[in-house]
């Protein structure tokens, strides 16, 4: 039963990758609530399942086994159209920045409030520049991305997936390209989302020094939900 | 050029600015284009030059229905017609007047070139019969011998065509008899000949003493005012049951002509098939382009895809860009088609041009064909799978 106060509820969530003999799973019985405005950090060795659970939580993969309720919405048999509908309420940063080489800092971050249909030019660009300007990028806006460093890159990426206010962002590694001061504002600027939108954060990274300002820690192994560590207290 | 297409998009013009960030592809695109459209230009214009060229000899004529032989498919091919039956034509209260018209290819020697002149053997007395141009100098037509001269033929110059006159007339050997131009008139050089000469039908008996007065190639008719063509030819054939000869209005006449150059004859389909290499050599360059574009940047489209932009964003980016190369294309296309087709014309002496509707045409069917190209080209998007980016 979908609950408010949870962006994702995942039980008895099970996944395969391949068919017959070559059929493997990769995901075990995962059951899993995250609360809005949550920011929840994700760990676990290469290969234990991460990526995958977070391709199935955005909607990027169809459901096989078990449920997934993202905000509200049962992902199990949603057809493509609603997934896309859907996926607009997330924001997503990967572990490559995957910007747009033609379009400018500025307008990669349109990207990201153009897919919920039209907006006020004006307000639109003074959004992105804001965003921007919160990352650090006040005075690279109008920059491509091949005059950007990779930090910036991702920076672009981040505030991409960020400007549309998203309900959850879903987030692979995203500051692994950071010095620790720009991820830990990265990480800032997430939490403080968090608490002003009740903006939900799921990010798998291997960054101790992040793991510290986790509300939660979830540990992946083989595939198995290990570890769920609560650390607001 | 962003803002404004940015304007009527409603949205970032992706396609725009995908297209001039890479700046060689995007002029070797456009190169492609334009190549593609100087190709149907070329084509088209050969083939609209023929239908020209087909209908200028019609046009020397004012006539209301024309009576050839059953294979004259041509006004210069076929049968003859016996006269006789421009007589019975006459027993019908519309038509009120006939006359016989031969046609030949005189051979002129030039000396270093050799040029054939489509000549009309007329009536010099019917000057009803003739298009006012040259209705009005008929009358020198009544000498023996006496010729006029098509001013536009290949071969003639400009300062010799001008020369001609009753006073200056140009004389000239042809099928062993000495001809005598007294005057000139607009022909100009077609796909069956390199002009046309005007002479009397005892002239071209003369020249052709094969030929008998009684047996001229077509009978032109003209009705009383009011009349209608077609209704007329129908009567006649009923009239003049012989099943060797084809009566039928002279516009039909026309359009068959046309239609028979255009589909039948082998430089016909041959430009048809110029014209339709052009726009699939056009559909090619835009598809490779385009796929080559949409190949380069699947990891970006994929990203959008899990951003949650659909099917039909990707479709309108695609054609965004189509649509640019097909109009900007068009561009250069239309500039070296115009100057290549000028070229010919003068070096042919064909009515060789690129009329306004051609224009609007090819340039409607490259911007289709282009969007066409890339609605195809977007078939490579369902390999930017968003679950691949992580």
């Amino acid at each position: 039963m979908p609950d408010e106060d949870f962006s994702i509820q995942a039980s008895a969530l099970n996944h395969w990758f391949g068919t017959g003999e070559a059929r493997k799973q990769a995901l075990f019985d995962i059951d899993l609530r995250i609360k809005r405005g949550s920011f929840v950090v994700m760990v676990g060795a290469s290969g234990s399942g991460k990526t995958t659970l977070l391709t199935l939580l955005g909607c990027l993969r169809e459901i096989q086994d078990g449920s997934v309720i993202l905000l509200g919405k049962e992902l199990r048999h949603a057809t493509p159209a609603q997934n896309v509908r859907l996926r607009r309420r997330l924001g997503f940063i990967f572990q490559a920045h995957n910007l747009h080489e033609s379009l400018t800092a500025r307008q990669n971050v349109l990207m990201g409030l153009q897919v919920k249909g039209h907006i006020d030019k004006t307000a639109s660009d003074r959004a992105a520049a804001h965003v921007l300007g919160l990352l650090g990028l006040a005075d690279r806006l109008d920059y491509l991305p091949a005059n950007l460093s990779g930090g910036q890159k991702q920076r672009v990426a981040i505030g991409r997936a960020i400007v549309g206010n998203p309900d959850v962002v879903l987030a692979d590694e995203p500051t692994a390209a950071l010095d620790w001061d720009t991820a830990a504002n990265v990480v800032d600027l997430l939490k403080r989302l968090g608490q002003a939108r009740g903006t939900s954060t799921l990010m798998v990274t291997h960054d101790n020094r992040i793991l510290d300002r986790a509300d939660r820690v979830l540990t992946l192994e083989d595939g198995r939900l290990v570890g769920d560590e609560d650390r607001r207290a | 050029m962003s803002r404004l297409l940015e304007r009527l998009l409603g949205r970032l013009p992706i396609g725009w600015l995908q297209l001039v960030h890479q700046r060689g592809r995007f002029a070797a695109a456009l190169s492609g284009v334009a190549f593609a459209n100087v190709l149907v230009f070329v084509q088209l214009g050969l083939m609209s030059s023929m239908g020209v060229s087909t209908l200028r000899p019609y046009q020397f004529f004012q006539g209301d229905i024309l009576i050839s032989a059953a294979d004259a498919n041509t006004l210069t091919e076929g049968g003859n017609v016996a006269r006789q039956w421009m007589l019975q034509a006459l027993a019908d209260p519309d038509v009120v007047a006939g006359m016989g018209l031969f046609v030949a290819l005189v051979p002129w020697d030039r000396g270093e070139t050799d040029i054939s002149l489509t000549t009309f053997g007329i009536d010099p007395f019917r000057a009803d019969f003739l298009a006012p141009e040259i209705a009005a100098d008929i009358g020198v037509l009544q000498v023996q011998d006496a010729a006029i001269l098509d001013r536009l033929a290949r071969g003639l110059t400009q300062e010799e065509a001008a020369a001609i006159r009753l006073q200056t007339p140009l004389s000239f050997e042809s099928q062993g008899r000495t001809l005598t131009a007294y005057d000139t008139f607009a022909g100009g050089g077609g796909f069956g000949g390199d002009g046309y000469l005007l002479v009397s039908d005892q002239t071209f008996l003369s020249l052709f003493p094969a030929r008998s007065s009684g047996a001229p190639d077509h009978i032109l008719l003209r009705l009383s005012p009011g009349a209608q063509p077609d209704a007329v030819a129908d009567r006649l054939k009923t009239l003049i049951a012989d099943p060797t000869l084809r009566i039928r209005s002279y516009a039909d006449a026309m359009d068959e002509e046309v239609r028979f150059q255009q589909t039948q004859r082998p430089t016909g389909v041959i430009f048809g098939f110029g014209v339709l290499i052009g726009v699939l050599v056009g559909i090619v360059i835009v598809f490779q382009v385009l796929s080559a574009d949409v190949a380069d940047h699947l990891r970006e489209y994929a990203t959008f895809k899990a951003m949650g932009y659909g099917q039909s964003f990707f479709l309108g980016v695609v054609v965004e860009e189509a649509v640019i190369l097909g109009m900007l294309g068009f561009i250069p296309g239309v500039i070296a088609g115009w100057g290549i087709l000028t070229l010919m014309a003068r070096v042919t002496t064909l009515p060789l041009f690129i009329s306004f509707g051609m224009a609007v045409t090819v340039f409607i069917g490259t911007v289709v064909f282009s969007a066409l190209s890339g609605m195809i080209a977007t078939r490579r998007l369902a390999a930017a799978d968003p679950a691949d980016l992580f």
